[in-house]
């Protein structure tokens, strides 16, 4: 059994699959924007992503390998997305 | 440009290579301008297809999506769909990224939807094949609709191929109508999917990645190692823009001072001699003494631009820019602003969020931009030493980082307060792509440099030109009466007006002769330097007293050179900037806040360093 964790809860290093994409804003206008842009980047449901670079401030914002590509983001844009860590990250 | 002639537009992601495949198409033969009513670059240019027919190519703005969400997206966006009428391009060519092809080939497919004939160029072809990455372009082109041509623009491959390939696919393809809509979230799932499915159908995975991007991070976007580079750089930055520039000032400044001389010996005195040599000469003299320093700042901000470094800038800028209410985006238009406040203003346009956008444009004119470099350098000649502290480090650059980092906390603080006034708790995305590290072209950075450095010129012609004969004129007209016993511009009308303004600048230390220089320093903030220079060369014109600079220290205190620094941080003193603000934000009413709070700021900085530079006896 893999583990799922809030993608904006994970820590540099930490890597898997995109289980479900969600945006989470107050305004509902801007969660349906902010879920477009997610998806724009790639970050869909099956995407294999890495968080590779955490900011100097508060490990904010980051820096994820979106199948291969650099997507910096804040850790608040993605607290709608969950990610299902690879087996050996769940074993750590 | 004639209705008949094919118009090629480009489009594609941000840092596919566009600009320079567009860059390689054109060579100079284009234009940049603005569009109609919007201040978004219009680039276009012209080519000849090798069978000699000529073309119009158009590089529009990078994005991800035909979704607009900036004004360089609504461009693009207008463009493509045929929606504005001196762009209607008859082919589409994709640029991709050979290297990165998952967004594009999305974006690709929803080009398919416009209906205009469509071709897609592999740029950047030379490094997907050094990372042995295998792309079945037949099968490709098949998947996606397009013929597929490899180009590599940074060495011009592939040019003609692809030109070619845009004049086929023009005969054998009709323009259809085009079925584009803003896709829903469902919708931009299933286009990932395609796109995915295309991918690994036909793009076989490099055997030798890019590491090298990987490795230089781990040490640019490292937390403290990071940060620590970003300042040095910055450092090294505004030193290098005083010494390497100081060999091209001292030339220019020769070249000039032997111009004046020879005119003067070979006119005769009177009215025009003067107009000549103590307005124009000296005048644009000392505003085009300021070039290198410009190309220096200039060229390290294309480089870092094109090394991949600006991305990684705003990552690492982006809390401690967000604690002020700044997007880390705005880094970039900020640093802009260094240069000069009007391409700060307008690149601001890469800010998705209004609310953002206005933020950074309310405090990019903050910035130091180049134009105060003059002011700055003037007065430091005159009243810092020219002496090294801790060993190494100039006092007078030591001074002017000081000058800078001022411009940059009292930008974080406005920024902070319209935050908490204006608007409070708006969120808007981060979000960006970081670019793999490339070394600079250096032909496409010459290309840059030369097209800032027009622009530079042209407004020291345009702008500061005329007014410099205006300066000279007030400061000459009317001549003194005869047995005057005072300087001549004592009797003049810059004269009178300096007078009729003194008692507001008083308080804050400034004798008539700044506040005559600070009117028409209102054009731009340089003029000043050539105004003072035209206000003191005409008053002490027959005792040639040295440089400027050892004019102003006999004449000011130490607390009006301090004072007048101060000023120079904040006041809003160029009238141009102001217009693309207004024109930006397309509003008066931030044009005004933005004069009103500026001036306030600049009569509070200078009061305050004024009273206490006396109050230490430096009066």
């Amino acid at each position: 059994m893999t583990e799922i964790i809030k993608l904006s809860r994970a820590r540099r290093g930490q890597e898997g699959r995109i289980h479900a994409v969600e945006a989470i804003e107050d305004n509902p206008a801007d969660a349906l924007e902010l879920e477009r842009r997610l998806l724009e980047f790639g970050l869909v449901e099956g995407a294999r992503v890495q968080m590779i670079h955490e900011g100097p401030v508060g490990r904010d914002p980051v820096v994820l390998n979106v199948e291969g590509m650099r997507i910096a983001l804040r850790r608040h844009e993605v607290r709608g997305l969950s990610l299902q860590l690879d087996e050996a990250d769940t074993a750590a | 440009m004639s209705a008949s002639m094919t118009t090629v537009a480009l489009i594609g992601n941000p840092n596919s290579g566009k600009t320079a495949l567009f860059n390689a198409l054109t060579g100079s033969r284009q234009k940049v301008a603005n569009y109609a009513g919007v201040t978004v670059e219009r680039k276009a240019g012209a080519v000849r297809a090798p069978d000699g027919t000529p073309m119009t190519v158009l590089d529009l703005p990078g994005t991800y999506s035909l979704r607009a969400r900036s004004p360089d997206e609504v461009i693009t966006r207008d463009v493509v769909l045929g929606r504005r009428p001196e762009d209607v391009p008859d082919v589409l060519v994709v640029v991709a990224d050979a290297t990165n092809l998952r967004l594009v080939l999305r974006l690709a497919l929803e080009i398919k939807a416009v209906g205009l004939p469509a071709v897609m160029a592999l740029n950047m072809y030379d490094i997907a094949e050094r990372q042995g990455l295998r792309i079945d372009l037949e099968g490709l082109s098949k998947a996606i609709g397009m013929p597929v041509v490899t180009t590599v623009a940074t060495r011009k491959r592939g040019l003609d191929d692809l030109l070619v390939a845009v004049q086929g696919v023009l005969a054998s393809t009709a323009a259809r109508p085009s079925t584009w809509h803003e896709p829903d979230v469902a919708e931009i799932r299933a286009a990932h999917r395609e796109a995915s499915r295309i991918l690994s159908a036909h793009v076989r995975p490099p055997e030798r990645p890019d590491t090298l991007t990987g490795k230089i991070d781990s040490v640019l976007l490292h937390p403290v190692a990071g940060l620590l580079i970003l300042l040095t750089l910055l450092f090294v930055m505004f030193q290098a823009v005083f010494s390497w520039a100081a060999p091209g000032m001292d030339a220019i400044d020769m070249g000039l001072g032997a111009l004046g001389g020879w005119v003067a010996g070979i006119m005769p005195d009177g009215l025009l001699q003067s107009l000549i040599v103590d307005g124009l000469i000296s005048g644009v003299g000392s505003v085009l003494v300021f070039l290198p320093q410009i190309l220096v700042l200039f060229l390290f901000i294309l480089l870092l631009e094109d090394f991949g470094y600006m991305a990684r800038a705003a990552f690492l800028m982006d809390r401690i820019m967000g604690g002020a209410g700044l997007h880390g985006r705005a880094f970039i238009p900020l640093l802009s602003s260094f240069a000069c406040a009007i391409p700060g203003v307008m690149s601001a346009r890469v800010i998705d969020s209004k609310r953002d956008r206005l933020t950074t444009i309310m405090v990019a004119p903050l910035m130091t931009c180049s134009a105060r470099i003059p002011v700055y350098t003037l007065i430091i000649a005159a009243f810092i030493p020219r002496e090294t502290v801790w060993g190494w480090v100039e006092l007078q650059g030591l001074v002017m980082f000081g000058l800078y980092a001022a411009g940059i906390i009292s930008a974080l603080v406005v920024s902070f307060v319209i935050r908490k006034i204006f608007w409070r708790g708006a969120f808007e995305p981060f979000m960006m792509e970081l670019p793999a590290y490339k070394m600079p072209d250096p032909g496409s950075v010459a290309l840059n440099l030369w097209q800032r450095a027009r622009i530079f010129l042209e407004r020291a012609g345009r702008i500061i030109l005329p007014l410099m004969v205006v300066v000279w004129a007030l400061s000459t007209f009317p001549g003194p009466p005869p047995g005057a016993t005072g300087a001549a511009i004592d009797y003049s009308f810059a004269g009178m007006i300096g007078r009729a303004l003194e008692p507001i600048f008083a308080p804050i230390g400034f004798n008539w002769q700044m506040v005559v220089a600070l009117v028409p320093g209102m054009a731009a903030r340089e003029v000043a330097v050539a105004a003072l220079g035209t206000v003191y060369a005409v008053a002490d014109a027959e005792s040639a007293v040295g440089t400027l600079a050892g004019v102003l220290s006999l004449q000011w205190s130490l607390a009006t050179g301090l004072a007048f620094l101060a000023w120079y941080v904040f006041a809003p003193q160029c009238v141009a900037t102001l217009g693309v603000v207004k024109r930006e934000t397309n509003s008066w009413m931030w044009m005004w806040v933005m004069v009103v709070y500026m001036f306030a700021l600049a009569y509070l900085a200078a009061f305050v360093v004024y009273r206490l530079a006396v109050a230490f006896g430096l009066g």
